[in-house]
């Protein structure tokens, strides 16, 4: 176990493109850390600068008390989950998970001992122990990855996209068993993930990064509540929040919508009457109302998910398409109105230009 | 295919057996004529069923040679072909194990100069360039033993093109788990590369024996001393008796002989081979 310190860590690539902007990030002892972006952010470059799989460009990484810039990965003291597993397909489980353990020298009764303790963890038999990876499905695969990276008893887990090639449902499971992992053996862990919700449910702190640059660093709920940007905010939940453009009311204290419609702001500070702003909305915070100056959505579409109902629509003469979430099952039609109303803490605006929180 | 027509079934087997029949018939004469003795062979018509001479004709070209050969046993050709053979096989797959590996996965300066000089030589058979070749074998003192034999045609690009296609199959991620893994260079393709193209290997090592054992210019050229004589490049000299008639069965015999040590090697590495050629999953 050991703290990581990234410090204005920057990529660039031999062919000059640069992939990482300029990183800083303390991760504590023991610390779940997520990275998480779209594809080509360079989450996984970050990741495999940690790993000493790519160089650094500029700064530093620490691992423990150790600056490992130009460490190999052997030396780091780290164990990283790959993607595709990346087992050795000609090895049998309990080598693939031995064979480092092995090149450190160490004892065969020690690698045995390590080796059974991983596969107690992950309910791996040891029958299943001696089969060759591709003998084996998926979801073991995974855990056999998981087995080799857990008999090194490093100082930091670094997983890259691990859950990615597995179907929905093991997806679930598996997320579940690594956070319980994760908690058990207390080790730090760097996660990388395009998927908001594994995100979400396994990080302490989540890192969003967007084309390279950190767009937030927090825990999950600061980035659902207060998202430092417009990225971050559609990036972050699902359905995405929804944007519109509108435009602060003449007393500064509301914001007029295009197709006339106003909404009450809470708190001051800040903006000036009729700047635009990009408004946002979460679609489960268009609750539905029976008060008085209420915004009227036209549905459009209406989607039964079973436990939730998803109604598409728009306000007034707006086009931009908004999307509602509801509660269990729902009897609005399409050309219904439905009047919603948000609590103003629920509103989050932009700046129209930058995409920074105002 | 999934047809069921007992027709187009008896045809195929038909033309299946027929095959058969031209490819063994001429094996079965040759198994026939080594088992006469030398009078039978001179009288017509030739025999088509077995003799009683086999295991004589056997030990006696084993120990003693045949014909204007006689003084180099076919037992000793026998080895001399078996020690090119393997020397080929195994310092060409040796050779294009390492230079794919370098090819592959280092980043040197004229790397790419390298790999268009291996490339050229495909152009540059040994009967292209046999006589150069002569000059710096003779010149390097290597007339007359197994390193002349075999060196020459070691050098092969098509092995190395082989095993780097091999090589970039293999996925990046593996080479970094064995790198977090502590692996060296060494270790990595000792450990993961060579075990990885392990059916390749086999169904190189089938091929390159057959190569180096159905040689026959090279070593005609390179081995004035008798004892180097190889089986294949033997045979023609042993129809070439100049006062006495050509003994058949002995020839015969030894041919036999010859055909024996390849069809061991494909025979035991069939399994390997045939996946070495068809596998592309990793
Ligand atoms: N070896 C390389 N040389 C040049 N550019 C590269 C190289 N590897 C990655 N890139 C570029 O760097 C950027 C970040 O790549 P990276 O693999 O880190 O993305 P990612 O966030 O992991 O995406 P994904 O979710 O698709 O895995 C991409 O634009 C990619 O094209
Ligand atoms: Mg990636």
């Amino acid at each position: 176990m050991a703290q990581v310190e990234i410090k204005g860590v920057e990529k660039v690539y031999p062919n000059g493109f640069k992939a990482i902007h300029g990183v800083d990030i303390d991760i504590a002892e023991g610390e779940f850390v997520v990275l998480v972006g779209p594809s080509g952010c360079g989450k996984s470059t970050l990741l495999r600068m940690v790993a000493g799989l790519e160089r650094v460009t500029a700064g530093t990484i620490r691992i423990g008390e150790r600056v490992v810039n130009d460490l190999e990965p052997a030396q780091r003291d780290i164990a990283m989950v790959f993607q595709n597993y990346a087992l050795y397909p000609h090895m049998s489980v309990f080598n693939n998970m031995a064979y480092g353990l092995k090149i450190r020298g160490m004892s065969k009764a020690e690698i045995a001992d390590r080796v059974q303790k991983a596969a107690e963890i992950l309910e791996l038999s040891s029958e299943q122990l001696t089969r060759r990876p591709n003998q084996l499905s998926g979801g073991q695969r995974q855990r056999v990855a998981m087995g080799r990276a857990i008999v090194r008893e490093p100082s930091v887990f670094l997983f890259d996209e691990p859950l990615s090639n597995l179907d929905a449902k093991l997806r679930v499971q598996m997320r579940v068993e690594i956070k319980k992992l994760q908690e058990r053996l207390g080790i730090t862990s760097i996660y990388v993930t395009h998927d908001q919700v594994e995100a979400m449910t396994l990080g302490h702190r989540l890192m969003v990064l967007n084309e390279g640059n950190v767009e937030q660093l927090g825990t999950p709920i600061e980035l659902y509540e207060k998202p430092a940007s417009q990225f971050v905010a559609g990036f972050i939940g699902s359905p995405s929040m929804n944007f519109m453009d509108a435009r602060i009311g003449a007393g500064g204290d509301t914001v007029e919508l295009p197709g006339g419609v106003s909404l009450p702001l809470d708190g001051a500070g800040g903006r000036e009457p009729g700047r635009a702003v990009v408004l946002g909305i979460r679609p489960e915070h268009l609750e539905a109302t029976t008060g008085s100056d209420v915004a009227s959505l036209r549905v459009d579409l209406v989607e039964l998910l079973g436990a939730d109902t998803l109604i598409h629509g728009h306000f007034g003469d707006d086009k931009a398409d908004m999307t509602v979430r509801l509660q269990g099952t729902s009897t609005l039609r399409p050309g219904d109105l439905y009047p919603c109303a948000v609590d103003p803490a629920h509103l989050h605006l932009f700046d129209p230009d930058s995409g920074r929180r105002i | 295919m999934v047809e069921n027509r007992p027709l187009l079934t008896l045809f195929s087997h038909l033309v299946l057996i027929l095959g058969v029949l031209v490819v063994a018939f001429p094996i079965w004469i040759t198994f026939v004529a080594s088992s006469h003795d030398a009078v039978r062979m001179t009288q017509v018509p030739l025999p088509l069923l077995p003799g009683s001479h086999f295991f004589d004709n056997l030990w006696q070209a084993l120990t003693e040679g045949v014909g204007n050969v006689k003084e180099v046993s076919v037992g000793t050709m026998l080895l001399n072909s078996l020690a090119m053979a393997l020397m080929i096989s195994i310092g060409k797959i040796a050779i294009s194990l390492l230079s794919a590996y370098a090819i592959v996965y280092f980043r040197f300066p004229f790397r790419m100069g390298f790999f268009w000089m291996i490339f050229i030589t495909l152009m540059l058979p040994v009967e292209v360039r046999i006589l150069p070749t002569f000059k710096v074998v003779a010149d390097l003192g290597m007339l007359n033993n197994y390193w002349g034999l075999s060196i020459p045609l070691i050098a092969s690009a098509t092995a190395t093109f082989m095993f780097r296609q091999v090589f970039l199959t293999i996925p990046d991620e593996l080479l970094e788990a064995a790198r977090i893994d502590g692996a060296g260079p060494l270790r990595f393709f000792a450990d993961i590369l060579v075990p990885m193209s392990r059916t390749n290997i086999a169904a190189l090592f089938v091929i390159m024996f057959i190569y180096g054992w159905n040689q026959y210019l090279w070593p005609l050229l390179i081995t004035q001393d008798k004892d180097m004589y190889t089986i294949v490049m033997s045979i023609k000299q042993m129809t070439e008796a100049s006062e006495e008639s050509p003994e058949w069965h002995m020839i015969m015999m030894t041919t036999l002989l010859a055909m024996i040590p390849p069809v061991v090697v494909v025979v035991t590495m069939q399994k390997l081979f045939v996946k070495g050629l068809t596998e592309t999953e990793k």
